[in-house]
């Protein structure tokens, strides 16, 4: 690789902390290099290292003035903006514990994470995160004051509680007149086993649990992923994925600070798609409903377009997707297949990647959920090295990555150097690592269970394959198995079904039943195009799931996946369900995985009604709104039947 | 609710118009005074897209007078009276739709492009100044404002309703003014929207960069009578009750309008 030199693996010892790293960084880069850029007003406003150091010097000097002490912990929440990082930077530089939430918690969450972590400062963004807040101090007596730095609609807002970030900066400014050196004192008291993140893990059962992460555990986890795949200082890194989801800390913090790349923000998070496509990134990680949304986007161009593009289209993916084929099976390329890829690639995946703000993308990643094979083949039919990757909260990130020319879809790669993973003789994951955490928060208990003799268990189970690639299968508890013994795994055909751009959410279900049955989620969006195509009036998302003409639609996908399948595995039933699936109902993690036990129990008269011979299920249920607001709602949803084909 | 309003900003006084034989106005007073949010309500047909056309000069009134900021305004056209800082919307969205948003909201710029045909042709110096300030504007003060930096590019027509609304009030502002003219801004929006709207209008009023005031026609009660310093009734014409939203709400007279037309005086989303 031609940049390959600029990557120095960064030597790390047990002194060693981010804080000292970015001191480092800001040191040596100063005011010729940006270290990051945020989109405001339009323009794409540079940041170098000597404003990132002195912006973070002063929130640092402003935070100890307002009380915080080494080992105190600071909540924050809010969209991505480089404002956020400063905090959590700074907050890390006096010796203090980040503590990230989801933007988009409900005051319950909130407050559950603030009170467990005895959260002493909250940073937000602005007045709506300063409305949480406040409604949920009284009840955190251990919170001490709020920070927030957007001033919009905040021109009423006294409360002695708030502070805004540029009164924390002038503060700490003026403490730094006074005693020059404490800033540096501070972070050299740092030592690479303080803790420097409390993370709270989604939980797709039971409550969150906060884990103890260590600077000496994120560096090692960046360092070792880097020598699988460098980075280096003139790369490009759009963060735009909550900072509360470790895959962003991972990228942003990790190995954003050893690289010393360049981090970008959006303007506001509906621009992300856009403002990545200006930056092209060189290196991407995120879920798989990101790139699900992707594919998605890229169908439904598909179906608008003229039928003279469609005929392109559908060539140039045919040369693709054979050429990826030959790939994955390690097979050598012809040279009459290369040259037509080519051709494909100069006129149809080049533009595609540039859409998709993938035409510079080094190694794209996604992990935290599983992908679908359609998914993966597309990517890199479409020439984007999209690698699975394996891992979780407690391990700092990641611990288990597919090596470039080695990837195959249905395993999640060799684990990255340092790392052991070994199967336990009951089949779950076991890994070690420099990068395992210390245990969690106040939870001795889940602590001994989960770390035993250095080993983290994951509770996922899984098998090395022959070419000694880690294989993932569901979480142990999530594997469905019917009641003639048939095992199989419901991500499996949920992934599956998701290649269909009309379907967004689908919930397979079969445990201890006859046959598999389905819940599914169609995607307002492109349905409603679809219907609005062919003048079908529907009025709301409840109307339209639950239209005859959509079902035909969605039984078509069905059959078409149906045919894939084993026949125990096929879907014999499904219906349409009247919402989406959403996180704020608790039937989704914030990371969006589906918590199966809980739809379980809230659908208990759908599965029913799939398993009887009834046609149609009433129902009576309350969804929650973002505000609190709560809905009733009383439908009745249609049960479909699939043909054996 | 905010007092000391002291500084008249409007005058209209004795303002009557005709459409053949039907009287739309007749001899309606009032002032508007600076820096208040100040509403129009009434029934359907009451006249009050009429008077809010008076005021901007869309319609020219037979009879009464008009006075801005001291300075009589009945017979200026309406582009002249945008010079002195009158900016309106409409009813019905009335924007170019096939133009980008920020198109659409540049044009509402434009009397402030003091540049000729040929510095503008050439982009120097006093053009290029106007136009990075103009800009700097637009960004700053109106798309942060009103959240649409996502569609800052999209074609108008291509828009859901609420945002062309918003497009709508965004070009409105770009004029700088000193007194907006909202012509049911909340309209045919949804309860989210409405909500984003009012918060708008606040925004606009309350901040320090503006401080315009709004004259507000609106139907949607529950918002006219949170946000508005004081409120008037029109009946067919007729001003039949001023003052403060409570003492508008409770005023016999228009009760009776609104019970007139079995349209409940409440009508709010909320």
């Amino acid at each position: 690789m031609s940049h390959a030199a600029s990557w120095m693996e960064t030597e790390i010892t047990k002194d060693l902390t981010i804080p000292k790293l970015f001191l480092h960084s800001a040191k040596k880069y100063w005011d010729q290099k940006v270290a990051m850029r945020e989109k405001e007003f339009g323009i794409w406003v540079p940041i170098t290292w000597k404003q990132y150091y002195e912006n973070v010097k002063w929130i640092a000097l402003g935070m100890a003035s307002l009380g915080l002490e080494r080992g105190d912990k600071v909540a924050m929440i809010g969209d991505n903006r480089p404002e956020a990082l400063w905090a959590e930077m700074a907050a890390m530089c006096v010796g203090g514990v980040g503590v990230w939430l989801f933007q988009d918690s409900l005051i319950a969450e909130v407050q559950h994470i603030i009170d467990h972590s005895d959260t002493k400062l909250m940073v937000g963004e602005g007045q709506e995160e300063v409305d949480k807040c406040l409604t949920l101090k009284d009840r955190c007596p251990k919170l001490k004051r709020m920070i927030w730095d957007d001033p919009k609609g905040m021109r009423n807002y006294n409360h002695p509680f708030l502070i805004s970030l540029q009164e924390v900066m002038r503060i700490g400014k003026e403490l730094d007149q006074k005693e020059p050196g404490l800033f540096e004192d501070m972070i050299m008291k740092g030592q690479g086993d303080d803790v420097c993140l409390l993370f709270y893990t989604s939980g797709t059962t039971a409550l969150p649990k906060g884990a103890l992460l260590t600077h000496y555990n994120m560096l090692t986890m960046g360092r070792n992923l880097m020598k699988v795949d460098p980075c280096f200082e003139k790369d490009d890194f759009v963060s735009y994925l909550p900072f509360a989801w470790i895959g962003e800390q991972m990228m942003s913090i990790s190995c954003g600070i050893q690289a010393a790349f360049t981090l970008n923000f959006p303007e506001e998070p509906e621009t992300a798609r856009e403002n990545i496509r200006e930056i092209g990134p060189h290196v991407m990680f995120a879920p798989p409903r990101v790139y699900e949304e992707m594919v998605r986007n890229v169908q439904v161009k598909y179906l608008d377009a003229s039928w003279s593009k469609r005929k392109i289209y559908e060539w140039a993916m045919g040369m693709g997707y054979h050429v990826a084929d030959l790939k994955f099976s390690k097979k050598p390329i012809p040279l009459h297949w290369k040259i037509l890829k080519g051709l494909a690639y100069l006129m149809v995946h080049k533009k595609l990647k540039d859409h998709l703000g993938l035409s510079r993308i080094r190694h794209t990643y996604t992990g935290g959920a599983a992908m679908g094979p359609d998914h993966f083949r597309f990517f890199h039919a479409i020439g984007v090295n999209l690698k699975q990757i394996y891992g979780q909260t407690e391990i700092g990130g990641i611990s288990v990555l597919h090596r470039d020319g080695d990837v195959k879809f249905n395993t999640v790669g060799k684990p990255i150097p340092e790392t052991e993973v070994q199967i336990t003789p009951e089949g779950e994951i076991i890994s070690k690592s420099p990068s395992v955490f210390k245990g969690y928060y106040k939870m001795p208990e889940e602590s001994a269970k989960t770390l035993r003799d250095g080993w983290l268990h994951s509770g996922d189970t899984g098998f090395i394959d022959s070419d000694g690639h880690l294989v993932v299968f569901e979480r142990t508890k999530d594997i469905i198995t019917l009641s003639d013994g048939t095992k199989f795994a419901p991500q499996y055909l949920e992934t599956r079904l998701k290649f269909s751009p009309y379907v967004k959410d689908v919930w397979a279900i079969g445990d201890g039943r006859p046959f598999v049955t389905c819940v599914i989620c169609i995607d307002y969006a492109v349905v409603g195009n679809w219907a609005e195509a062919r003048n079908i009036a529907y009025t709301s998302y409840q109307e339209l799931s639950q239209n005859p003409e959509v079902y035909k639609l969605v039984q078509t996908e069905v059959i078409k996946m149906n045919r894939d399948l084993p026949s125990a595995a096929q879907v014999k039933k499904f219906v349409n369900l009247y919402k989406e699936f959403d996180a704020d109902d608790d039937e989704l993690t914030r990371t969006r995985k589906l918590r199966r036990a809980f739809v379980e129990e809230r659908y208990k008269d759908v599965v029913n009604g799939l398993y009887s011979s009834t046609d149609s299920i009433h129902m009576e249920t309350t969804i929650t709104y973002e505000d609190g607001r709560r809905a009733h709602i009383k439908t009745d949803l249609r049960v479909i039947g699939v043909e054996d084909q | 609710m905010k007092a000391g309003f002291d500084e008249l900003q409007l005058e209209v006084t004795h303002l009557s118009m005709a459409f053949g034989g039907i009287q739309a106005l007749i001899e309606v007073s009032f002032e508007v005074r600076k820096g208040e949010i100040f509403s129009i309500i009434g029934p359907n047909g009451a006249g009050k897209t009429v008077l809010l056309n008076c005021i901007n000069g869309l319609y020219r009134p037979q009879q009464g007078q008009l006075f801005f900021e001291g300075k009589e305004i009945t017979k200026l056209k309406p582009h002249q009276r945008a010079e002195l800082g009158i900016s309106r919307t409409f009813q019905k969205i009335e924007l170019f739709k096939g133009a980008t948003v920020l198109d659409n909201i540049r044009l509402g710029r434009h009397i402030h492009l003091k540049s000729g045909l040929i510095s503008g042709s050439v982009y120097l110096g006093k053009t290029a100044r106007e136009e990075i300030e103009s800009r700097d504007f637009i960004e700053r003060e109106i798309i942060d404002l009103l959240e649409i930096e996502h569609i800052r590019d999209k074609v108008v027509g291509m828009l859901p309703y609420g945002l062309q609304k918003r497009v709508e009030l965004a070009r409105a502002l770009a004029l700088n003014p000193k007194m907006i003219l909202l012509d049911e801004p909340l309209a045919g929006l949804n309860l989210e929207e409405v909500e984003d709207m009012a918060r708008f209008i606040l925004d606009i009023n309350e901040e320090d960069r503006w401080r315009t005031t709004c004259v507000l026609v609106e139907h949607d009660m529950g918002v006219v009578m949170d946000i508005s310093n004081r409120v008037i009734a029109l009946n067919f014409g007729e001003k039949i009750a001023e003052g403060t939203p409570p003492e508008v709400q409770n005023n016999p007279s228009v009760i009776q309008a609104y019970l007139g037309e079995a349209e409940d005086l409440y009508v709010t989303r909320r």
